[in-house]
C-alpha cells in the first residue's frame, strides 16, 4: 500500500512508464514492451499472445470437458438408411492425454503472461529512473550470461516434462479409472472411479494375496541380490588387489566380462544354460553324478537361479567401484599399521573395510533401489515363471515391476497396474530421497 | 608353520580362487561362442569344444534373417541417441554443479525422484503420445524417447563436475570467456572419464533395449537387433539355438569390446559418485 502511495507521489513528478506498461502488457502480451520501445521483444510476445489466445479459446474448454467427463458419446451402431453403421464415439484415453497436454500448455502460457507483465513493469521502472531499456541484443547477452543455467536446462527439462512427467501424471490418473481389458476405449467410455482400484487390490482376496506375496518376494529379492553382489564384489576386489598377486589387470579384465556383455544377451544365454533338460549346467552336474536340478521350473530353485544369475552380472560393478575406492585410501595408513605389526587380515578389517563401507553406503542403497526394480534379470531369465495358479496374473518369481508389466502389457489390467506403479514409486522415493539428501553431492552446496 | 610358508599357501589359494572366479565369469560367453560355431542346431551338445567347426550360422543370420538391416537400424538409433543423450545429461549436471539459482534444489530432487520411475511404467502414455504425434513405427520416436529420458541420470555428471575446481571456471569468467566457451574449452576436456561413462551407458542402453523398441517399431524393416534377437528366441528357440547363439555373439562383441577397451575410464567415471560419500 505504502509503495503505491509513494508511487503516486512520484508519478506526479515523473512520468508513469511502469504502470502504463504493465497495464498494456496485461491487455496483450508484448504491448507494454512495445511501449517501452523494446520492439523485437514486443513482436515476439505478441505472437505468443496470439497462440495463447487460440489455445485458451479453441482448445482449453474441450480439454477440460474431456478431462472431467472422459467423453460422453459411446461408440454405437446407428441406423443409417437401411444399414447399421458403427459410429465412433469419444475415445476416453485420447481425450485424457490431449486434455493433459492442453492444460499443461495453457499453464505455461499463463506463466509467460505473468512474467511479461512483471517484465514490462520493471522496464518501465528503469525508464522512470532515466535509464535506457535494454536493446534486444543486450537482452540476449544478459540471458546468455546471467540466465545461463536456465537456458541450458530448458531443453533437457522440456524433454523430461513431455516424456516423463506427463506420462507419469497420465499413469496416476489411470489408477482412478475403470480402465481394464474388459473396459477399453474406443469400445467403451472410461469413468472416474476414485479409489475403487486401490480398495479392490486389498479387498479382493486373489488380488491382495498376490500383492502381499509379490511384495514380500520383491523385498527379499532386493536384499539378497544387493548383498550378494556387494560382498561378492568386495571379496573379489580384496583378492585381486593383494600385493603379491601378479597380472592384476588381466584378472580384472576377466572379471569385468559379465558386466561388459549386454545384460539382455547374457540373461538369454543364462536362461539356456540353466535349461533343465538340455542345458549345460545340468549336463555337467550329471557328470559329477548329481541329479538334474529343475533350475527354472521349480519355484524355489527358480529363485536361487535368479540370485546366482544376478550375482554373475552384479559383482563386477561393485568390484570395479571398490577397487577404485581402495586406491584412494592413503598408503601411509597401511604403513603405520605395518609398523604396529598388524597382520594383513587386521589391516583389511580395520582400514579397508570401514573406508569402503563408508564410501559405498549411498551406492549400496541405490543398488537396493535398482534391484527392487530389476526388470531385466527377472523378465529375461524366468519371466516370472513358474506360473502360480493362486496368483492374479503373476508367477512365483515375479517382482512388483514385472507383475506391473504383465498386468498392463499382457493382460490389459491398466488401472491395477497403475495402482501398483504408484505403490512402487512411494516405496522407492522414500528411500531415494532420504539417501540423496544425506550424500555429499547434494549437501555440499549449503556450505559453499 | 612359519609366516612365510603360510603366506605362500594363502597365495596359492588366492590364485586358485581367482581362477575359479575367472572360469565362472568367462564360461557363459565361451559357451555361447562355442555353440555358435557348432554344427547342427540344438541346444544340447556332448562336448564343450565343437567336434566340427562351421561359420554357417553366422551366414544364416544374414540370409535367413535381415541381420545386416537390423544392425544398421540399431547403430543409427544408438549413435544418434548417444550424441543427443550425452549432451542432455551433461548440461543439467553442469548447471546444477556450477551455478546457484532459484529452484535448483527442487529441480534436482524432482529429476532424481522421476529417475526412479522405470520408464515402461508410463510406456502406454508415451505410446499414445507418439500415436497422437504420428510418430509410431519410426526410429525418430525411439531416439526421441531415449534421449529425453537421459537427463534423469544427471547426478553422476553433477558429482563429477563438483570435483573440478571452481576457481578454474571463475578465473576464465574474469578473463571474459563466455559460459559456452568455458564449458567446451575448459570443462569438457577435463571430463573425459565422465563423458566416456555417460556415452557408453547410453549407447549400451539404446543398443540393447528391446521393451520400448518392440512396442514402437512395428514392421520388420524397422526392427533393431535386440527386438530381432528377442523375437528369434521366443519363436524358434528350440529349433534354431545355434543361430541364436551366433546372433548373441554379434550383438555382444561391439559393446563388450568397448567396455573392456575403456575400462580404466569407466572405473573413474563409476567411482566419481562414490568417493564423495
Amino acid at each position: 500500500m505504502q509503495e503505491f502511495i509513494m508511487e503516486r507521489n512520484r508519478s506526479k513528478l515523473t512520468r508513469t512508464y511502469s504502470r502504463t506498461a504493465a497495464v498494456l502488457s496485461a491487455l496483450a502480451m508484448g504491448l507494454g514492451q512495445l511501449y517501452n520501445r523494446q520492439y523485437m521483444k514486443g513482436v515476439i510476445l505478441l505472437a505468443v499472445h496470439a497462440l495463447a489466445l487460440y489455445t485458451f479459446i479453441f482448445r482449453l474448454p474441450h480439454a477440460v470437458w474431456g478431462l472431467v467427463t472422459l467423453g460422453e458419446t459411446e461408440t454405437q451402431l446407428k441406423k443409417v438408411g437401411r444399414l447399421y453403421k458403427q459410429v465412433m464415439g469419444d475415445h476416453s484415453v485420447f481425450l485424457m492425454i490431449e486434455g493433459l497436454v492442453t492444460v499443461f500448455v495453457a499453464l505455461i502460457f499463463l506463466w509467460i503472461y505473468v512474467m511479461n507483465i512483471k517484465d514490462s513493469y520493471r522496464t518501465g521502472k528503469m525508464r522512470e529512473q532515466g535509464e535506457v531499456p535494454n536493446t534486444f541484443k543486450e537482452t540476449v547477452s544478459f540471458v546468455m550470461s546471467y540466465r545461463f543455467p536456465y537456458l541450458i536446462l530448458a531443453v533437457p527439462l522440456a524433454g523430461v516434462f513431455f516424456f516423463t512427467i506427463m506420462p507419469i501424471v497420465f499413469m496416476i490418473l489411470i489408477a482412478f479409472t475403470n480402465y481394464t481389458a474388459a473396459h477399453t476405449p474406443p469400445k467403451n467410455l472410461l469413468d472416474w472411479t476414485g479409489f475403487e482400484a486401490f480398495k479392490d487390490l486389498f479387498r479382493i482376496k486373489e488380488w491382495s494375496r498376490t500383492f502381499y506375496s509379490v511384495t514380500l518376494w520383491t523385498i527379499i529379492w532386493a536384499i539378497v541380490a544387493t548383498l550378494t553382489g556387494y560382498f561378492g564384489g568386495f571379496a573379489v576386489a580384496l583378492l585381486v588387489q593383494q600385493k603379491r598377486i601378479r597380472f592384476k589387470s588381466f584378472w580384472r579384465t576377466l572379471f569385468i566380462l559379465p558386466y561388459a556383455i549386454p545384460m539382455f544377451v547374457s540373461m538369454l544365454i543364462l536362461q539356456n544354460m540353466f535349461n533343465g533338460q538340455f542345458g549345460p549346467v545340468n549336463q555337467y552336474l550329471g557328470l559329477l553324478g548329481i541329479d538334474r536340478i529343475p533350475w527354472l521350473s521349480d519355484p524355489t530353485w527358480a529363485k536361487v537361479t535368479l540370485v546366482i544369475a544376478n550375482f554373475w552380472v552384479a559383482f563386477p560393478v561393485s568390484m570395479l567401484m571398490i577397487i577404485g575406492i581402495m586406491s584412494t585410501i592413503p598408503k601411509d595408513m597401511y604403513e603405520a599399521a605395518d609398523i604396529d605389526g598388524a597382520s594383513s587380515f587386521q589391516k583389511t578389517r580395520l582400514i579397508t573395510f570401514p573406508s569402503v563401507m563408508y564410501s559405498m553406503a549411498p551406492l549400496v542403497i541405490m543398488s537396493f533401489v535398482g534391484n527392487m526394480n530389476n526388470f531385466n534379470v527377472i523378465f529375461l531369465l524366468t519371466n516370472g515363471n513358474p506360473i502360480n495358479g493362486d496368483f492374479q496374473y503373476a508367477g512365483n518369481t515375479d517382482i512388483l515391476i514385472t507383475w506391473l508389466y504383465k498386468l498392463s502389457m499382457e493382460n490389459g489390467q491398466y488401472n491395477f497396474a497403475s495402482v501398483i506403479g504408484i505403490i512402487i514409486f512411494i516405496l522407492l522415493s522414500v528411500f531415494a530421497i532420504w539417501n540423496v539428501r544425506r550424500t555429499k553431492a547434494f549437501k555440499e552446496d549449503t556450505s559453499s | 608353520m612359519s609366516r612365510k610358508t603360510r603366506g605362500s599357501i594363502w597365495l596359492t589359494i588366492s590364485y586358485v580362487l581367482l581362477a575359479v572366479v575367472g572360469v565362472f565369469s568367462v564360461y557363459p560367453a565361451l559357451w555361447v561362442i562355442m555353440s555358435s560355431l557348432r554344427t547342427g542346431n540344438s541346444l544340447y551338445s556332448e562336448t564343450l569344444l565343437p567336434t566340427s567347426l562351421t561359420f554357417g550360422h553366422y551366414a544364416n543370420l544374414f540370409d535367413k534373417y535381415d541381420f545386416a538391416h537390423w544392425y544398421v537400424n540399431t547403430l543409427k538409433i544408438a549413435v544418434t541417441t548417444t550424441v543427443i543423450g550425452t549432451i542432455l545429461t551433461l548440461l543439467p549436471g553442469y548447471a546444477f554443479s556450477i551455478f546457484r539459482f532459484s529452484g535448483r534444489k527442487t529441480m534436482m530432487s524432482t529429476l532424481m525422484v522421476l529417475g526412479l520411475f522405470p520408464g515402461f511404467m508410463s510406456m502406454i502414455a508415451v505410446f499414445i503420445l507418439l500415436n497422437l504425434m504420428n510418430l509410431l513405427n519410426t526410429h525418430f520416436a525411439v531416439i526421441l524417447v531415449y534421449a529425453a529420458g537421459a537427463p534423469l541420470f544427471f547426478l553422476f555428471a553433477k558429482s563429477y563436475f563438483d570435483t573440478i575446481p571452481k576457481s578454474l571456471v571463475e578465473a576464465a569468467r574474469i578473463d571474459g570467456a563466455g559460459h559456452l566457451n568455458i564449458f567446451f574449452r575448459i570443462v569438457t576436456p577435463l571430463s573425459t572419464p565422465l563423458i566416456v561413462y555417460t556415452a557408453l551407458s547410453i549407447f549400451a542402453g539404446s543398443f540393447t533395449d528391446f521393451i520400448f523398441a518392440k512396442l514402437v517399431l512395428r514392421t520388420p524393416e524397422k526392427k533393431t537387433l535386440a527386438v530381432g534377437l528377442f523375437d528369434m528366441i521366443s519363436t524358434r528357440q528350440a529349433t534354431d539355438f545355434t543361430t541364436f547363439a551366433a546372433g548373441c555373439v554379434l550383438i555382444a562383441v561391439p559393446i563388450t569390446f568397448l567396455f573392456i577397451l575403456l575400462q580404466r575410464l569407466l572405473t573413474e567415471g563409476l567411482t566419481a559418485g562414490a568417493e564423495k560419500g
